[in-house]
């Protein structure tokens, strides 16, 4: 087996080469982004993301405590595996001070776990699951731009108040479905409506008609959407294609505005979704909103600009410290008050939700929308506290 | 409202059309999986990646070169089919004679390269196809509304696929291809140009795949891995119609989108996987598959 | 046959050698757990010649149970690697015994569907915790006396058991037990003839080959510390096939080195190229099949002079 051993011996010289003795990076501020940059997410966060990271980077003058600050980043191509990994990796090899990312729960639980052991701070931006900060909370993880519980008390609220009392819902069967499914029902029957029933969805479904004829013959007033990416623009397609749009009212528990731009305002159009920060809220947004633009030739997400302000935070915190020792840092993120391009009065909460203003927003039509990606309507601001809700007692860190 | 198992009349009947739906598609897709694997004995793990294309072709023609949807229908497969020639000339060419194992790995490599490429060029989010101005608005079936357009899926897949059949089992040139599969030497000593039929076999095998996709586009939205999902069901579909019967992937086509339809309503959640759980019974009771000729 | 004694004493030196020449040991395990799993399906594949598309199955379901086991019940490592291990060689006996039933493409349809099944089970059970998997499972400590918390020490013991589980494969094959499955792959109605129960053999090749994929599921998941989806999905039964045919079917050391620069190309080429990974690991797989055939060593075997035979059906569906 000669030639197996002089492969063999190839190979682990090139590996050895490959992998230099970690620069201890003393010197510098690294900061890690893992997210999904080729899958359903990649148009939410992905590269935009990144570019969003650089802007804050340069915004607040490069270095900070007179080192660099440098950005890594890397796609987990949604598999929790490769986040981890790469987290762990990054942490053992290059001084990781910091990881934003996610969008996908089950990365950004793994993930949280290793930031745990690692005792590395952790912004998980884009995922949903409100598990993040219940059951799956951890000392170092900070939940920002919005979770499960914001968007159903957001969206569900507001429609049931507008008269869509009987619900029936197509979920996505996994995790985030189910939370997702489960918060807007609870909010729907606390304003006084009834969940008449749900049908579970295998993820990435092609064929949407089925369930929807399915939800029509439940006879519910209100379609919801429990899904995500491209499970929520078919489902919207479908769900027009077939009239159900007549006779139900469809509710987007969550949508992004590349989802609203996949689909056109003209299927999208009368949808109710809530969403953690639009481009064109005020000038601020506006500024930011196409500062991003002249970079990527499109808006951001609240993902993307989540990601400025997460970076912007995390910096000022460390200046006001004077240290990176993560528990020092994490103290100060728990008291200073956020004040940015993203949210005027947000702070991070003990269990980790970063608590800020969310907003409930109606998809206009065709003929409302007077210029490229003026896509929403501002039905109402809610309050970050009404938003997030209470705490509820689920994480150890923040007892009722 | 009448009922059956708990569930009404209508729903049932509703999942019916929704179900031939669905088996038009995997049963045009079937086909082509089923022509290239019985006159070429090639498993095509690239057929996926083909129907995406189609998809793609019928959507940039439309962007970029404005080519509606009835021009679409006949000149992405044409442009589909070509490049699937090329793949045939240039790669699988090299594997005649070989273990068919070759050609399956081939395909599946083939495949991760086309949709990886078209997810680098377009994003993963997808894109809309409009649905043709004559194919809008709905059917009221009484039990369901039926959208025109899935009605036209319907009749254009179930024409499609039985005219396929009737070349290839009833006319001379469909003899002609089953001839060079059984006895490629003699027919080529009969002057037939072998390499020539058995290119444009998998060209057209492969147009089948992309018409299915022009077909699907004002369906669901146009992306990169649409087909990498369903390529595994349609191989399942294939193996129970029998691998090498082309009416067998036709009918077990239709009869599948039924099943799963049904299932749909029974047991949502184990509608993915269904097909695989009727495949195995298959395979065990009647290993050949339902039309299979062993 | 000294040469060849030296260059696997290199080897092993190497390996032993590895975390203090600043290779990232958790890269390393990956590596090893994945190599070993690519050698477990090698033994299907290239000395029995059966095509499994569906080896995912044992190589999941073993890490999901070790995880669970060890998470929800609080068991010993020890204990819940041979139950994850237990687990697989069940899982392997029913589909196994399904699917030998048929041969070439049948067979590895058959695996398909079946580890479609397998993959369901994992999305649907609650214990699963379905998308997320199973998350934080600890790695405890080596028949409670040696805590395995360090990379160091686990990537050890995962060295030591790659390599017995190497030598147990080469000692497989090459018993009479092992002459008798080349026999049946090469030619089976020959095999028939001579009066062999193909069925029972291929049986048990079959179950060896899902056990052995099970134990290197279960390592992974202590070592990496979590389950996924990812693990059962259709996907990484294609990546298993990729790291035996860039390896060399057919060949011991192959399917290892197959595994290690798949793994190395996914973790490394991903930080540069990004989303082109895909394209390019379909690349590789597009010009293996078209010109290296043999595998990287089964090339070199070749250009050294040994014997290589092409395997003539290796997935049955013969015309």
């Amino acid at each position: 087996m000669k030639p197996g051993m002089l492969a063999l011996g190839i190979l682990a010289a090139l590996a050895a080469g490959v992998h230099p003795q970690a620069a201890a990076a003393a010197d510098q501020i690294v900061i890690g982004d893992i997210d999904d940059f080729s899958g359903v997410y990649a148009d939410v966060a992905g590269s935009g993301a990144v570019e969003a990271v650089k802007m804050a980077i340069e915004d607040f003058g490069g270095s900070v405590l007179g080192r660099k600050i440098v950005l890594l980043s890397a796609d987990h191509q949604n598999k929790p595996d490769i986040g981890a990994s790469k987290f762990r990796e990054w942490a053992d090899q290059n001084g990781l001070n910091v990881l934003l990312g996610g969008s996908n729960t089950g990365v950004s639980i793994a993930m949280a776990k290793v930031a745990a052991a690692k005792q590395i701070p952790f912004f998980a931006i884009g995922a949903g699951g409100a598990s993040l900060t219940n059951e799956d909370c951890t000392a170092y993880s900070v939940h920002y731009a919005y979770d499960t519980t914001a968007l159903a008390n957001g969206t569900a609220t507001t429609i049931v108040k507008n008269g869509g009392k009987t619900w029936f819902y197509l979920t996505a069967d996994y995790a985030f479905g189910t939370q997702l499914q489960t918060a807007a029902s609870k909010v729907v029957e606390s304003n006084g409506g009834r969940n008449i029933g749900a049908v579970r969805v295998p993820l990435g479904a092609s064929d949407f008609s089925s369930f929807l004829l399915q939800a029509q013959g439940s006879g519910a007033q209100v379609l919801g959407l429990a899904n995500a990416g491209t499970d929520f623009s078919n489902s919207l397609k479908a769900a027009n294609e077939f009239g159900i749009t007549h006779k139900m009212k469809p509710a987007a528990l969550l949508a992004f505005l590349t989802d609203i731009h996949s689909l056109g305002l003209q299927t999208a159009q009368g949808l109710y979704l809530t969403t953690g920060w639009y481009w064109d809220l005020n000038e601020q947004t506006r500024s930011f909103g196409k500062r991003y633009f002249a970079k990527m030739k499109r808006m951001p997400t609240m993902d993307q600009s989540g990601y400025y302000s997460a970076t912007l935070t995390y910096l000022k915190a460390v200046k006001a410290t004077g240290t990176t020792d993560s528990a020092k840092v994490m103290a100060e993120l728990k008291k200073m008050k956020i004040n940015d391009i993203f949210t005027q009065n947000g702070y991070i909460r003990a269990d980790g939700v970063m608590i800020h203003d969310m907003f409930v927003m109606q998809v206009k039509s065709p003929k409302e929308s007077k210029y490229p990606w003026d896509y929403y309507r501002l039905v109402k601001q809610m309050p970050g506290e009404e938003a997030f809700g209470p705490i509820t007692g689920l994480c150890p860190l923040a007892r009722k | 409202m009448t009922e059956i198992l708990g569930v009404p009349v209508a729903v049932i009947l509703g999942q019916l059309m929704l179900g031939l739906v669905n088996g038009s598609f995997y049963a045009l897709l079937s086909l082509g999986l089923a022509v290239i694997f019985g006159l070429m004995g090639v498993v095509n793990f690239a057929h996926g990646a083909f129907y995406a294309l189609g998809a793609f072709a019928a959507l940039l023609g439309l962007q970029w070169l404005g080519i509606n949807y009835w021009a679409a229908l006949v000149l992405a497969p044409l442009a589909v089919g070509v490049v699937g020639v090329v793949c045939e000339r240039l790669l699988l060419r090299r594997l005649r004679g070989l273990d068919p194992l070759y050609g399956l790995l081939l395909t599946f490599g083939l495949a991760l390269v086309i949709e990886g490429c078209l997810q680098e060029r377009f994003g993963a989010s997808g894109q809309t196809y409009p649905v043709p101005a004559a194919l809008e608005g709905a059917f009221n079936l009484g039990f369901m509304i039926l959208p025109v357009y899935r009605g036209w899926v319907i009749v254009v897949s179930i024409a499609v696929c039985f005219s396929t059949w009737f070349i290839i089992e009833r006319t001379r040139l469909g003899a002609t291809l089953r001839a060079a599969t059984e006895n490629a030497p003699l027919l080529q000593a009969f002057g037939v140009n072998v390499p020539l039929i058995v290119a444009l076999t998998y060209g057209g095998g492969v147009a089948l795949a992309a018409l299915a996709g022009v077909l699907s586009a004002p369906i669901i939205l146009v992306s990169a891995h649409m087909g990498s999902s369903l390529v595994i069901v349609v191989f399942a579909v294939v193996v129970i119609g029998g691998m090498g019967s082309i009416l067998g992937s036709i009918v077990s086509g239709l009869m599948l989108g039924v099943v799963e339809g049904f299932t749909k309503v029974l047991y949502p959640e184990a509608s993915n996987v269904v097909i695989f759980v009727v495949m195995a019974l298959v395979l065990i009771l009647r290993p050949a598959g339902l039309f299979g000729k062993e | 046959m000294r040469t060849t004694v030296v260059f696997y004493s290199l080897a092993v030196l190497f390996a032993l050698c590895a975390p203090f020449l600043g290779i990232y040991p958790v890269f390393m395990m990956k590596l090893l757990c994945f190599a070993m799993f690519a050698c477990a399906y090698n033994l299907l594949l290239g000395f029995s010649g059966m095509l499994s598309f569906g080896h995912a199955a044992f190589f999941g379901s073993a890490a999901y149970a070790t995880a669970w086991l060890v998470t929800a019940h609080g068991w010993g490592t020890v204990p819940a690697i041979l139950a994850g291990v237990l687990a697989a060689a069940v899982l392997g006996l029913v589909i196994g015994a399904l699917a030998i039933r048929r041969h070439g493409i049948y067979f590895a349809m058959i695996t398909l569907g079946l580890a479609q099944l397998v993959y369901f089970v994992c999305l649907e059970a609650p214990f699963t915790g379905g998308e997320n998997g199973l998350q934080g499972v600890p790695r405890g400590s080596l028949f409670a006396i040696v805590p395995l918390k360090s990379d160091i020490t686990m990537y050890y013991l995962v060295l030591v058991v790659f390599l017995a589980v190497f030598v147990f494969i080469r000692r497989v094959i090459h018993s009479p037990f092992g002459q008798i499955l080349k026999a049946i792959r090469d030619n089976e109605p020959r095999a028939i003839s001579l009066g062999y129960e193909i069925n029972r053999y291929k049986l048990v090749a079959f179950v060896l080959s899902a056990t052995l994929a099970g134990l290197a599921g279960s390592l992974k998941a202590l070592v990496l510390g979590f389950v996924t989806l990812s693990d059962v999905l259709q996907e990484n039964s294609g990546e298993v096939i990729l790291m035996t045919l860039v390896g060399g079917t057919g060949t011991f050391i192959g399917p290892a080195v197959g595994a290690a620069i798949i793994v190395t190309l996914q973790e490394y080429l991903s930080d540069i190229v990004g989303g082109w990974v895909t394209v390019i690991i379909g690349a590789v797989f597009v010009i293996c099949v078209l010109v290296f055939r043999r595998g990287i060593v089964g090339e070199l075997a070749a250009l050294r002079g040994h014997r290589w035979r092409e395997p003539q059906d290796v997935a049955g569906v013969g015309r």
